[in-house]
């Protein structure tokens, strides 16, 4: 299957009612399957929205109602829905949005790019808040880490995102698609009419701001519990490296396929891949800092994931950047001759 | 045998209206209530306020509500009717909050016929930000952003959101209302149970526009902002019945069935 569909089908499989969506490269046969499947499953409900700020719109209210919804779009559109995100994270709303990421500023390009980093783990709308990013590398993450998503989302009711690029949107591999787990979301949280009973209310407007800091204090408690319990990373060949490269998605494959062809000339060079890109995975790349000193960070931008693996290294080690943005792509063998460069200056 | 003819709405919480004096919203508020009392549907009824002057409705209705950021409201009324087609959702919206920013949400959540009720307060000002501009301000009116008045070279017309609405496919009933007198309150609230019972009969999307008074922005007193909604605004925004294909549905469903 295609990443994108993997990601519609592990969604509906992980119990997805609610879609909404709007058109745009390279993320559209993502929505063409949700309108095709969802209707298919019981009560599921598909919409094409009139723009991607009415989308996320529309899964907040269906969040609220108990429904498990899902929006995606490519990056300028997820710069439209960061309104809905924000809102979202502070009326502690589940949900799970795709951003398959496109070449950027502005328009960009429809190539695969990884622009978004700071945008999606530095909360993207406005205000003091975080959201879950899922980084998966390959099309079995696509469709685990979709399902992940969902529960993490209800765990911790906030909204969690997969962030992947239009290579790993377009690219075709086989998937086996695991059990969901039930679905356990308290009702006390869902929005259904007040019956015989009170009246709720659902808001992020906290006029009162001693009432506003603690609802913030809330929140990073919250955010402060994903950052102890749910980092997730994978390395690879990183024993008896001397050289790390520290990337993520599809900057990590060909990473990989970079490694793999410089350990066959001998160089002892390693990978360490953050799947979590918030929570990043700081204490863990730290401790591997205690034996390996020198790092490569690559990305398909011209820096950003860069300054967290700064802020984990702390100064402890030494940090070289490789770079390829605005839809650029390089091949493992292109990236092979950047790192050997690197790795040859070494000690 | 004595028999209550006038009480608190049971939908309508016992707080204390922050609203300013003269303002309509806390009209519009009771009005609401009492219909939803009269239908008997508290309990399955979801309400979605605005961002604006009527941000804290959840203060007085009494019933499950959620806010919706700036214009967004039918988006997320429509979200929440498709995942519970059996509850009555309605939005409740400003004319900047419908006619300006939530133009687009508005507009499709119409044309796609959501069965959805949406109440919208036409005050032609922005109330809560302090007296700007709305789309529906009228020309020559002067706001702290039309200082010397609205001029149609500057700041083009004012919104006229029935008529617009009128011409969309998706949209079952439209009225436009006021609360300006006990007459037009009276109008206002068998609209307002026209378009709720629309959507309990599944019919699809019902708008009640209703002229509010504001004034505080207006600088009028109360009395004089009745008669400024009755002496001018209706000029521009003439009450009545924009669009009505009730009947047309019923028959139509009657004849399938």
């Amino acid at each position: 299957m295609s990443g994108n569909n993997i990601i519609g089908e592990a969604a509906i499989r992980a119990g997805c009612r609610f879609y909404a969506g709007y058109p745009i490269t390279p993320q559209n046969e993502l929505t063409e399957y949700m309108a095709e499947h969802i209707r298919k499953a019981e009560g599921g409900v598909f919409i094409q929205s009139e723009s991607e700020i009415a989308a996320i719109n529309m899964i907040a209210g269906a969040s609220a109602t108990g429904a498990r919804v899902m929006t995606s779009s490519s990056s300028p559109g997820i710069d439209l829905k960061q309104e809905g995100i924000s809102s979202m994270a502070a009326c502690e709303l589940p949900g799970v949005i795709v951003n398959i990421m496109r070449g950027g500023p502005g328009l960009g390009n429809i190539r695969p790019s990884q622009g978004d980093y700071f945008q999606a783990t530095r909360g993207g709308g406005h205000g003091d808040y975080r959201t879950i990013v899922l980084a998966p590398a390959t099309g079995q993450e696509l469709a685990d880490l979709t399902m992940d998503a969902f529960d993490l989302a209800d765990k911790y009711r906030t909204p969690a995102m997969i962030l992947a690029d239009g290579m790993m949107g377009q690219m075709m591999e086989p998937v086996i698609f695991k059990k969901a787990k039930p679905r356990s979301y308290p009702e006390k949280f869902m929005l259904r009419g007040a019956g015989d009973g009170k009246s709720k209310f659902i808001r992020g407007l906290l006029l009162d701001p001693i009432d506003s800091e603690e609802h913030n204090w809330k929140l990073y408690r919250k955010y402060e519990a994903v950052k102890k319990t749910e980092v997730l990373w994978d390395s690879y060949l990183t024993e008896d490296a001397d050289m790390v490269v520290v990337a993520y998605g599809t900057a990590a494959r060909i990473a990989k396929g970079a490694i793999k062809r410089l350990r066959e000339k001998g160089a002892k060079i390693g990978l360490f891949r953050p799947i979590t890109l918030w929570p990043f995975p700081e204490m863990e790349l730290r401790a591997l800092s205690a034996k390996i000193k020198n790092y490569l960070v690559f990305e398909m931008s011209t820096g950003q994931m860069l300054e967290d693996v700064r802020l984990a290294l702390q100064g402890y080690a030494q940090i070289e950047f490789h770079g390829r943005p605005g839809g650029a792509v390089p091949t493992p063998s292109q990236l092979a001759n950047v790192i050997a460069k690197i790795y040859d200056k070494i000690d | 045998m004595s028999k209550i003819i006038f009480q608190h709405p049971q939908s309508l919480k016992h707080n204390v209206f922050h609203y300013c004096p003269g303002c309509g919203h806390s009209i519009a508020h009771r009005v609401i209530c009492e219909v939803i009392d009269e239908l008997g549907i508290r309990g399955i009824t979801i309400g979605v306020p605005p961002a604006g002057c009527a941000v804290l409705a959840y203060n007085y209705f009494d019933v499950d509500m959620i806010e919706a950021p700036h214009g967004r409201g039918p988006a997320m009324a429509s979200g929440i009717k498709r995942a519970l087609p059996d509850r009555i959702v309605f939005s409740y919206q400003g004319d900047g909050d419908l006619a300006a920013i939530g133009m687009a949400e508005s507009f499709h959540a119409a044309n796609r016929g959501e069965n959805i009720t949406v109440i919208f307060i036409n005050n032609a000002v922005y109330g809560m930000t302090g007296g700007q501009m709305a789309p529906t301000t009228m020309l020559q009116q002067r706001t702290t952003t039309s200082p010397t008045g609205r001029k149609q070279a500057l700041d083009g017309y004012p919104v006229k959101v029935c008529e617009i609405f009128s011409q969309i496919g998706g949209v079952t009933y439209l009225e436009r209302c006021s609360v300006s007198s006990p007459a037009g309150v009276n109008k206002t609230k068998k609209a307002v149970r026209k378009a709720f019972q629309c959507q309990m009969d599944g019919l699809g999307f019902s708008m009640i526009e209703i002229l509010s008074m504001c004034p505080t922005n207006w600088k009028m007193s109360s009395v004089d902002s009745c008669k400024w909604i009755d002496e001018v605004m209706t000029k521009e925004f003439p009450p009545g019945v924009y669009k009505d294909n009730i009947a047309a549905l019923k028959k139509n469903a009657e004849g399938q069935s």
